[in-house]
């Protein structure tokens, strides 16, 4: 049964970035994804940009959760992002010993294809622009820039 | 918020059993859990299960859900059954081709056409 959300938000803004960090549970993400993608509307990002960042966030949230923290719901993910016009920067940080990014094989063949997890990670690579990690591997920054709904002519 | 929302809606017709996803969006791990609870028994319940799953209220979902997808299509085949996907929206679909998963599953545009594929009841 669930009772209403407490979600710790500890905020701190400047004009277009913010920093929040929350409970290390799955429905945390909710209004924090929330008010993600109502900035990314405020600033006119299409309707696939946004199915985009919503889907890398969630599955970079879920990894923080189940993989970073081991699903205990004690400690805390951090999330970081800035909107500006053209683009948007993410970043989702677990309190974890982090891991090595190269080390995920590709979902897509051979008998993973077959696994019912280990997609995350290339979700986020297939739907964001950029995807890094920092050296210890507990914290992915992700960008996507705006898709330009009208080409410049000349333009391939 | 008490109230326990049915996640699926289950519908016998002649030849197959529709399941079809009520959320707009599944994407946490207890609604997960929560389908796979739903779901489950009713393959568990019919062997040579021939069934459909109906994604037409879906417009948004997460790995995990593919993962429960698989566990799913895994049982079905177990126990000699067919799995059909059908009214899958071009921007979940896109998922599925991404990540190879529509080399996997079945997928049809709407029911009816996942109905007609399914082997003639026995």
């Amino acid at each position: 049964m669930r009772g209403p959300e407490r979600c710790k938000f500890m905020v701190s803004e400047t004009p277009g970035s913010s920093s929040m960090v929350i409970q290390s549970k799955p429905t945390a993400i909710g209004p924090v994804c929330g008010r993600i993608l109502s900035k990314l509307e405020a600033n006119n990002f299409g309707g696939e940009d946004i199915f985009a960042v919503h889907l890398a966030l969630e599955e970079a949230f879920i990894n923080a959760v189940r993989h970073g923290n081991k699903m205990d719901s004690a400690k805390e993910v951090k999330i970081d992002y800035s909107v500006a016009p053209d683009k948007i920067e993410v970043s989702v940080t677990d309190e974890g010993e982090g891991f090595d990014p190269e080390s995920v094989p590709d979902p897509r063949y051979g008998e993973n294809l077959y696994k019912p997890e280990g997609r995350g990670l290339f979700l986020m690579r297939s739907y964001m622009d950029t995807v890094e990690f920092n050296e210890r591997g507990n914290s992915v920054c992700m960008t996507k820039y705006k898709e330009k709904s009208n080409p410049a002519k000349g333009e391939n | 918020m008490a109230s326990i929302k049915p996640r699926i809606s289950v519908e016998y017709a002649d030849n197959a059993t529709i399941v079809t996803f009520v959320d707009e969006k599944i994407l946490e791990e207890m609604d997960v859990q929560a389908l796979q609870g739903s779901i489950m028994p009713v393959v568990e319940e019919a062997k040579r299960i021939k069934l459909i799953l109906d994604f037409c209220n879906v417009r948004f979902l997460s790995s995990t859900v593919l993962g429960l997808l698989l566990r799913i299509s895994k049982k079905v085949y177990e126990q000699d059954g067919q799995l059909r996907l059908c009214n899958i929206s071009p921007r979940i679909y896109e998922i599925f081709k991404i990540t190879r998963l529509n080399k996997i599953f079945d997928i049809y545009e709407d029911v009816k056409s996942a109905t007609d594929s399914l082997p003639a009841a026995d």
